[in-house]
């Protein structure tokens, strides 16, 4: 702890963070470990062709139900025999688990992050609204509680029934139940900010709403929101896994995580392997996500750090 | 007291409403027409329309939201287009399940996560409080699925403890009853525990730097009654209110551990619903988790009255 560091900056008598907290973000034990293996994970999953996978959706019935480890040979769509090991064993159909959860990342983060952007992009320009229009208010808040009210996973469930299941369905019926929760803490977020003194002086001065909201507003609704994205990156994978998994997600060929744990379901007493190399990934995926949350939230956001904050 | 209640009972009406609309909407919005789905393939033009009127749906929307809306008040709640029952009698029979493995495992939840929080925030900082937060945040992201089959492998498969899968009613005595609905109970409690966990830790820790806790202390209060009777007892009221909340939680892990243990529950009822397309099921299984959801909530925020004395409504 070096008083003399450089970033002190001491403004009128208010007392500053020792560190800016971009310092402190990057400091965090929680945001380091996190981090990392989100990046890992990414980069396993966007580099999976040149990391020793065969086509994720390739059936060989000569390999079905092989154990991790085994070697052998894998027919490819063209007919020529490549030698190939099974670092994860085969499923009934004879594909390759490691390449299949390899591959399966790229939907895990593709829906968390779409999810969570969807979610915080939509959510916060109803909250703005409700939180600053205040005819809006009651009428958008009475919906979003009945909303609330609807449990999420149910939702998003009878969603996806009623259309297609294709990856943009299941990021929309991920996203619709989240869109409240959102709405709500930018609305409470709101409430308190246009109380503070810059925006009464904001108003004084005759700054239009749009730029009082984009100048003075948003940036204040941004840590807190952040936090609140990696909660819902982190939900919206366990619940694309959770509908691939019940078998009313993507369609049961597309690799995802949850898709491989419902092929390996049928067999688990003799296979245990194919439910849980997956679901270790999947674990993983979504404890680096939670502790980089955790981490904002410690370090970003001091006044919201309690976990009943949470999207429930 | 009684204006309280009133008002509560008010606020709680445009809340059901709207879940109302949305459940509503929900099967209007479905592509197709449901009354040649529900008069199946061999159907003729003239049955369609029959049962199209028969089910007011050559009405305007908001017509027909007051028909179906009456139906349900009356719990009328359709029929079923693939087990071909009412739903409510569909409902009924798979409700003993849910309701038996929800109560388990609240109970569970409650009787291990708040002894843990209280003892995390009388020692916070020690080597039990970081051991919480850590299993919680592990609690919050070990998806229900994995953990149930961990379980299933571990307790059922390579010790042979408990039976691997399936339920059995109550009726058909109590020791196998329990002994199916051990491990689902476990898998469904941990996101619970760690939600109920945090949230004591955090109001106890906060109790015990009021001035009473200080006080009782000061006069020799054995430290287990200091904990229990004095800090405890102020935080009733966030912990019941996160045991209400949590339930949202709780039913959509419901639907995923029926799933894993093939319990024939509520939960099994959606999935299987939705695989059929058997949109009146769907819709009223929605409704009534949902419905439940709020009732359950509005009673929680009525035993506020109860749990803290000092409110006075």
């Amino acid at each position: 702890m070096d008083a003399l560091a450089p970033e002190m900056e001491v403004e009128a008598g208010i007392p500053m963070p020792r560190h800016s907290a971009w310092h402190r973000v990057r400091k965090n034990l929680g945001v380091r470990m996190g981090g990392i293996v989100l990046l890992l994970l990414a980069i396993a999953s966007i580099l999976a062709p040149w990391l020793g996978t065969v086509d994720p959706t390739l059936l060989d019935p000569t390999n079905r139900d092989l154990l991790p480890g085994a070697s052998g040979e894998i027919m490819q769509l063209t007919g020529e025999s490549l030698p190939h090991t099974f670092w994860m064993g085969t499923d009934s159909y004879g594909r390759d688990i490691y390449s299949r959860v390899l591959y399966g990342g790229r939907i895990s983060l593709v829906v968390g992050i779409t999810v969570a952007a969807l979610s915080l992009a939509i959510g916060l320009v109803i909250g703005l609204a409700a939180g600053y229009v205040r005819w809006l208010d009651s009428v958008v808040m009475r919906i979003m509680d009945g909303m609330m009210a609807i449990p999420g996973i149910l939702l998003a469930i009878a969603l996806v029934s009623l259309w297609h299941a294709s990856l943009l369905t299941v990021i929309v019926a991920i996203t619709i139940p989240d869109i409240p929760r959102v709405t709500r803490l930018v609305r409470s977020l709101v409430l308190s900010i246009r109380e503070e003194p810059y925006v009464e002086a904001a108003v004084s001065v005759g700054t239009p709403t749009f730029k009082l909201l984009y100048r003075h507003v948003l940036p204040n609704t941004l840590a807190p929101l952040i936090v609140q994205g990696t909660y819902l990156c982190a939900l919206a994978i366990l619940v694309e896994a959770g509908l691939s998994f019940l078998g009313v997600g993507l369609p049961a060929d597309v690799p995802t995580w949850g898709n491989i744990m419902a092929e390996g379901r049928l067999q688990f007493n003799q296979y245990p392997h194919n439910v849980f190399f997956p679901g270790i990934f999947l674990a993983l995926t979504v404890l680096a996500v939670n502790m980089l949350g955790d981490g904002l939230r410690d370090t970003l956001d001091p006044r919201f750090n309690k976990r009943g904050d949470r999207p429930a | 007291m009684f204006r309280f209640l009133i008002q509560r009972l008010l606020a709680t009406i445009p809340v059901l409403l709207v879940v109302a609309v949305a459940v509503f909407l929900l099967l209007r919005l479905t592509p197709g027409d449901p009354a040649a789905v529900i008069a199946g393939d061999s159907a003729t033009t003239e049955q369609i329309e029959q049962i199209r009127a028969g089910l007011g749906l050559d009405k305007p929307i908001p017509v027909q939201f007051g028909i179906w809306f009456s139906r349900v008040l009356r719990g009328d709640l359709g029929e079923s287009f693939f087990f071909k029952k009412t739903v409510t009698e569909l409902i009924a029979q798979r409700l003993e399940p849910t309701v038996a493995l929800a109560t388990c495992t609240i109970i569970l939840a409650v009787v291990i996560a708040v002894p843990l929080g209280v003892l995390a925030a009388w020692r916070h900082g020690g080597w039990l409080d970081r051991a919480l937060m850590g299993f919680s945040t592990l609690g919050f992201s070990i998806p229900v699925f994995v953990l149930g089959y961990l379980l299933i492998y571990l307790v059922s498969l390579k010790l042979g403890w408990l039976p691997v899968q399936g339920y059995r009613r109550i009726s058909e005595g109590f020791v196998p009853f329990i002994r199916h609905l051990i491990l689902p109970s476990i898998t469904l409690s941990v996101v619970y525990i760690a939600i109920i966990a945090r949230v004591t830790r955090a109001a106890v820790s906060e109790a015990l730097t009021e001035d009473f806790v200080r006080t009782a202390r000061a006069k020799g209060l054995p430290e287990s009654r200091v904990l229990i009777s004095h800090a405890l007892a102020n935080c009733a009221v966030p912990i019941v209110t996160i045991i209400g909340i949590g339930l949202a939680v709780l039913i959509g892990g419901v639907v995923i551990t029926e799933s894993v243990y093939s319990i024939p529950g509520l939960g099994r009822l959606t999935v299987d619903a939705v695989l059929a397309r058997d949109f009146p099921t769907i819709q009223a299984v929605i409704l009534l988790f949902s419905v439940a959801y709020v009732l359950i909530n509005l009673l929680i925020d009525l035993s506020y009255v109860f749990f803290d004395p000092r409110i006075r409504y």
